[in-house]
């Protein structure tokens, strides 16, 4: 149980920097992701939260005691590793008692040998093994204790790996990407098994993955980094929904969102010929960059299921289409404005929309119809230009 | 062959050829340069121990045969082994051989962890000195060695034997290159999970390090066996002296008696050939897992 605050957090190697001010406050009982694309800095984030490294500025607090300059034995954590970072020659018992070995029994009764010198701690040891047998039967891996890592399969050593994490009771939970080297299939199972952890430990955990999709399905919140800074912090429905950023927009969600580039006039906001019916009261010759998400479009053409009426102003674009993805439940569309072909769309569309067509042979050029309650507004640099306040000019304008 | 019927012989016949057609020209070539190089190697040892067999006149003889014409083993081995303090000599180099090699793993082993997974500031240009080192041979350094040696009074001691090889870089190389390849995501867990870097080497780097250790001991071993520059330098009496260096003693200026003088290097060779028989494997990956040869 643990509320953990970094604030301004910065990390150099060399003379790259890696983490460029870093402020995150999780809260007792999250859980958190650090999402980002490799080299973002996520895993440089984790191992300075864990004390593996020591950040060039900033400080880290746990419950409000500061753990900067702290070990990582002393600051209570456990850590799950990408590739699990068993001991290989020690059984999966030894490997998960080792964290109660570390932290209870003195030095001297560490060293090879000492467990029939010291006839007074046997208590103590069998009250340990005690403690691995009951995580190990929580986990479901008591009859591999006698085992050694090389003799287990990528899931099971994954579970040896959360167990020795587990057994010694951490206030904060860490995770480097433990499920990237577990095939798909196994993936979704663990990601569940994680997530039913989490709610049954109520401990604080903090993920790290480049996998926007367990992002998004096993967290509180997501914290989302690029190149060494906090995009943005948001539970997984308002990153999707409200992103602050094109950044944000374009690395939440798949398939990608749509990005239009317009340029704002009195009447509207001008793509290529078309108008799109949005008066935000923009000033006139400003570029924006208007997002919107593959299923918020939809597709009408002739032989096709009629659409029913869109509440509020719609966009219509004729639209030439590229290629098809059928993905059973679902078909994504690429294709490209009629009259801007270098502007690249991907419509997401559900297929029983399809009434009944198995076969999936859409006619080149489709009609295109957004609504444009869904879209999201950037300004030219890629920040989000606050929804309140485009609302506030639209009232003003009308 | 009267008993092989004609069918029988027909199969041998083909299996014959099958196998002759399997040879290939560069087989032979490689066969043949193998078979020489191995000749090289054994033809003196063999030398050595026929000569070993023969009375010092017969040594030198112009008319060389590999069998003894006088046979003079007996008196030559046994004037080894029981006209001088045998045991001692062997007891002796025992003492030294495995001094050396306790404080050189105990050396090594810290400074090829720290050189192999720390980064710390000049640690490259530390493992540059390590490596060039390797090339600095025994006779360039021997000599302020000894002065000091003479200085502190410790000639002619055990500690004066073992003293010029208690680090080996060779060894601290050869570690470094094998624990560089151990993950350090393991080494991560064990500081998070609350281990010392001691307790590190000991309970996870060391297990694992373990046939490199292996390697590095008979190579040792066998090196400080058979060295006989140094104690030749700081040893003078007898009761210092290694079994290599009791060899020796057979020699003067005037006379040596040279039958006498191989039974004594056949002897002293007996253990190392022991050892190699039996750590053969461990000697060889010795020899090419770091690529070098010390």
């Amino acid at each position: 149980m643990a509320r953990l605050t970094l604030s301004d957090i910065h990390k150099s190697f060399g003379s790259t920097e890696v983490l460029k001010g870093i402020s995150l406050d999780v809260a007792n009982g999250e859980f958190l992701s650090l999402v980002g694309s490799s080299g973002c800095g996520k895993s440089t984030l984790l191992r300075i939260i864990s004390g593996l490294e020591t950040p060039d500025r900033g400080t880290i607090e746990i419950d409000g005691k500061a753990m900067t300059a702290l070990a990582p034995k002393a600051r209570g954590v456990a850590m799950v590793f990408q590739d699990y970072a068993l001991y290989p020659h020690m059984t999966v018992a030894q490997n998960m008692a080792m964290p109660l070995i570390m932290a209870r029994l003195p030095f001297h009764a560490r060293l090879p040998g000492m467990k029939w010198l010291t006839p007074h701690l046997a208590p103590l040891r069998a009250e340990m093994a005690g403690q691995v047998e009951q995580v190990a039967q929580q986990l479901h891996i008591d009859h591999l204790l006698e085992r050694r890592p090389a003799q287990l399969s990528g899931g099971q050593r994954q579970r040896v790996a959360l167990g020795r994490a587990l057994v010694r009771n951490p206030t904060l939970f860490l995770m480097d990407e433990p499920l990237s080297n577990l095939d798909a299939k196994l993936r979704v199972k663990v990601r569940t098994e994680i997530v039913d952890l989490h709610r049954a430990s109520g401990l604080t955990f903090v993920y790290v993955t480049h996998d926007q999709v367990e992002a998004m399905t096993m967290s509180d919140r997501v914290a989302l980094l690029q190149a060494g800074t906090l995009l943005q912090v948001a539970p997984p429905a308002t990153l999707y929904a409200e992103p602050q950023s094109i950044d944000v927009a374009k690395f939440i969600g798949s398939p990608e969102i749509n990005l239009l580039p317009v340029c704002a006039e009195p009447e509207g906001l001008r793509l290529g010929a078309t108008l799109l019916p949005l008066s935000h009261g923009f000033k006139p010759g400003t570029d924006l960059i208007v997002g919107l998400r593959p299923e918020a479009l939809r597709l009408s053409a002739p032989g096709l299921a009629q659409l029913r009426p869109a509440e509020g102003p719609e966009l219509q674009l004729d639209m030439v289409q590229a290629s098809i993805e059928d993905l059973g439940s679902e078909i994504v569309v690429h294709g490209a404005v009629a009259a801007l072909p270098d502007i690249a769309l991907r419509i997401r569309a559900q297929k029983s929309l399809q009434s009944g067509v198995h076969k999936i042979a859409l006619p080149e050029r489709l009609s295109l119809h957004a609504p444009m309650a869904t879209a999201v507004i950037f300004d030219i640099n890629g920040k989000r230009l606050d929804p309140q306040s485009v609302a506030r000019r639209q009232e003003a304008l009308a | 062959m009267s008993h092989i019927t004609a069918p029988q012989s027909v199969a041998l016949t083909a299996k014959l050829r099958q196998t002759l057609g399997q040879i290939r020209p560069a087989h032979v070539v490689v066969t043949l340069v193998l078979f020489i190089g191995a000749w090289l190697m054994i033809f003196p040892y063999i030398w050595m121990v026929s000569s070993s067999l023969k009375p010092a006149a017969e040594v030198y003889d112009a008319d060389f045969s590999i069998i003894p014409k006088t046979f003079a083993g007996v008196k030559n081995y046994s004037d080894v082994l029981f006209g001088q303090p045998y045991p001692r000599f062997m007891l002796n180099s025992l003492i030294v051989c495995v001094g050396i090699l306790a404080v050189q793993l105990l050396t090594a082993v810290p400074a090829a962890y720290a050189l192999a997974k720390f980064r710390f500031r000049g640690s490259a240009i530390l493992l540059g000195t390590v490596i060039a080192c390797l090339t600095i041979p025994i006779n360039v350094t021997s000599i302020p060695i000894y002065l000091g040696l003479v200085k502190v009074g410790l000639l002619d001691t055990y500690m004066s034997m073992m003293f010029p090889f208690f680090v080996s870089v060779f060894a601290i190389f050869l570690f470094r290159q094998f624990f560089r390849g151990f993950p350090d995501s393991i080494i991560d867990a064990a500081r998070v999970d609350g281990m010392t870097e001691i307790e590190i080497v000991l309970r996870l780097i060391l297990p694992a390090a373990l046939p490199a250790i292996a390697a590095f001991s008979v190579f040792s071993f066998v090196s400080h066996w058979n060295d006989l520059y140094w104690p030749l330098i700081v040893v003078q009496s007898q009761d210092k002296m290694t079994a290599t260096l009791s060899m020796m003693q057979y020699q003067s200026e005037f006379d040596t008696n040279y039958g006498r003088s191989f039974a004594a290097a056949t002897v002293v060779t007996i253990p190392m050939l022991l050892v190699f028989l039996f750590a053969r494997r461990a000697f060889i990956r010795g020899i090419t897992m770091s690529g070098v040869k010390g």
